[in-house]
């Protein structure tokens, strides 16, 4: 247990430290790891831990994303940066939520992709959310008068955010309300005969991982300056889920470790080659194949890692 | 004004039948196999490849139509065993994450032999002019797609409804553990619609080429109309999916021309609304 904190604390402390010691894109590569990592754990969050396959999880990322991008260029404050994207999220995904949970399996699937599909029509169409092209030239955030332009001061503000996050994701997970999460995902029938309100639940879950997601898409509109319709659409959805199956499904640490693992397969494998979809495909299905555990689920049963 | 109405209906129905040929083998591989096959659309945009490859090589777009589709069963046969058999015990979401891979996979095998930029398909001579229908000019080629498409749908409908291996793949989709009590040799059937779905994917993927040309990133745009037909149509049902695919082409082409600016949109209003009042589809089976 000491040990395994100890390990922690010396990987963010070296994810923290990073900038001092590396050029701008590897820390670039970082940051982009950080937040679609921060994107996967809360997919995570529902497909691991609940048992809910969605499709649609980019519908949040891109609201997060679009509503920074708007209110940034107003007025540059945390409150544009982080509380309004995620209460606008939080928002969609207790509509979007209150219509899916009433099905499951690929029914839910399908209703959840279909709804981040409509998000993304409208990005597409709607001049004055940039139609094709989306938002560019948004300013980061002034953080109590200090300006996060700079690479190092970016990564600061990333990692504080990230840590809080990601803390505040492994406490849901362990603590009652997870434990509920994980019963409605190994049988959902018996949580309701013994009298939990699962629909209440999976609805709490789904706000949940949504208003994450939205902050993570808040994120990357930040990192990049920028953002495209391209958020919603549902590749983005599929690339997340891509991410948690690599790392492991229900381990919140695999979801940031496939996300690293996709994007650096991503930016290595092209600059040799173009064929890293092909690459990354191939991986793909030989994971759902024979390691349906992922990396952390191969590691703990062939090491003998534990939870 | 009525012409313009009758022209655009007519490019509605094309849009429809070529929908209708790709969501008959999803709809089909769903009520039987339960996978949501998110890699049909790649089948679609294989037929595309398949067909100007063989238009390349032999110069003739019927040989080419009949070819195609055999060559994308071929390859959807073999994905079937090699792929999605291991996975039946494991439930449909592994399937569903498997398919979605395989995307990746076909979208960039055909970027690395046919490169990533927009191909054109030449129109096959004989409908390479216009017709005029009461007044409306449209290419006689949409007319051959719609009356190919109506052709393929009373075919299916026959196969179906009418021969014995209509009669095994409807027992398979009603229920298919029942069925291998039965005595029917599910495993192969299995295999069988899977592959044939993935053939009539690639038809349309041939048909559509004149129309749409053919690009890498096409079958994962062509698979959320699909998958919306599917839905509005009834999982499981070759009626709901014939039914979904003409409203939602209509649809789509109504919407391009009289709201271009939410024209992306209409579909998911259609659906949605759909769905409220029938939340199993058209032909469905009530939802548990």
């Amino acid at each position: 247990m000491i040990a395994r904190a100890a390990g922690l604390a010396v990987l963010v402390a070296a994810i923290a430290a990073f900038p001092l010691f590396m050029g701008s894109y590897p820390v670039k590569l970082l940051q982009e790891i950080l937040i679609f990592g921060l994107f996967a754990m809360s997919l995570d969050l529902l497909m691991g831990y609940t048992g809910m396959v969605s499709f649609g999880h980019s519908a949040f990322f891109g609201i997060g994303a679009y509503v920074a991008a708007l209110a940034l260029v107003k007025s540059p404050g945390l409150t544009s940066a982080l509380l309004l994207p995620a209460a606008v999220a939080a928002v969609g995904a207790l509509l979007i939520g209150y219509f899916s949970i009433r099905v499951s399996g690929v029914y839910f699937i399908m209703l959840t992709l279909a709804f981040s599909q409509m998000f993304y029509a409208v990005a597409f169409q709607n001049a004055f959310l940039g139609a094709e092209d989306g938002l560019v030239g948004i300013p980061r955030p002034t953080v109590a008068g200090w300006s996060i332009g700079s690479l190092g001061r970016f990564h600061a503000y990333l990692i504080a955010i990230e840590g809080l996050l990601a803390l505040f994701l492994w406490r849901v997970t362990r603590s009652p309300f997870g434990h509920v999460l994980r019963g409605i995902h190994e049988n959902e029938a018996r949580m309701q005969a013994v009298g939990y309100p699962v629909r209440r639940y999976k609805l709490a879950a789904f706000v949940i991982a949504g208003t994450v997601a939205g902050i993570a898409g808040a994120l990357y509109t930040q990192f990049q300056g920028s953002v495209s319709p391209d958020a919603f659409f549902w590749t983005t959805s599929g690339q997340a889920l891509l991410m948690v199956i690599i790392g492991g499904t229900g381990t919140l640490g695999g979801a940031m470790l496939g996300a690293a693992a996709f994007i650096l397969l991503q930016s290595l494998v092209s600059s040799y080659t173009e064929r890293w979809m092909l690459i990354l495909g191939v991986t793909f299905v030989l994971l759902v194949l024979f390691a349906p555990g992922g990396i952390v689920g191969t590691l703990r049963g062939r090491v003998g890692l534990r939870a | 004004m009525p012409t313009d109405l009758f022209a655009q209906a007519l490019n509605g129905l094309s849009y429809g039948v070529l929908l209708f040929l790709l969501s008959v083998g999803l709809t089909l591989i769903f009520g039987m196999l339960d996978v949501v096959n998110l890699a049909h659309g790649s089948f679609y945009m294989l037929g595309a490849y398949a067909g100007l490859a063989l238009i390349a090589a032999t110069g003739n777009f019927w040989l080419s139509l009949a070819l195609a589709p055999v060559s994308v069963g071929i390859i959807g046969a073999a994905v079937e065993r090699s792929c999605l058999r291991p996975l039946y015990r494991r439930g449909p979401l592994d399937q569903v994450l498997l398919t979605f891979g395989l995307i990746y996979v076909f979208e960039d095998l055909v970027k690395w032999i046919w490169g990533g930029r927009i191909r054109s398909i030449p129109t096959p001579d004989l409908f390479s002019g216009s017709v005029t229908l009461l007044g409306a000019t449209i290419p006689s080629y949409r007319v051959f797609v719609i009356g190919f498409g109506l052709v393929m749908a009373l075919a299916l409908w026959l196969l179906i409804e009418r021969t014995r291996l209509g009669a095994i793949i409807r027992a398979g989709v009603f229920d298919a553990e029942m069925s291998a009590g039965m005595g029917i040799n599910v495993s192969r059937v299995f295999t069988l619609v899977f592959a044939f779905g993935a053939a009539l994917a690639g038809l349309s993927g041939v048909i559509a080429g004149p129309i749409q040309s053919a690009y890498p990133p096409m079958g994962a745009s062509i698979l959320i109309p699909a998958l919306i037909v599917v839905a509005v149509g009834g999982l499981g049902s070759l009626k709901g999916s014939l039914a979904g695919s003409l409203v939602i082409g209509q649809a789509e082409t109504f919407g391009k021309a009289w709201l271009p600016g939410a024209s992306m949109l209409i579909i998911y209003v259609v659906m949605a609304a759909i769905l409220l009042f029938r939340p199993q589809g058209f032909f469905g089976r009530a939802l548990k």
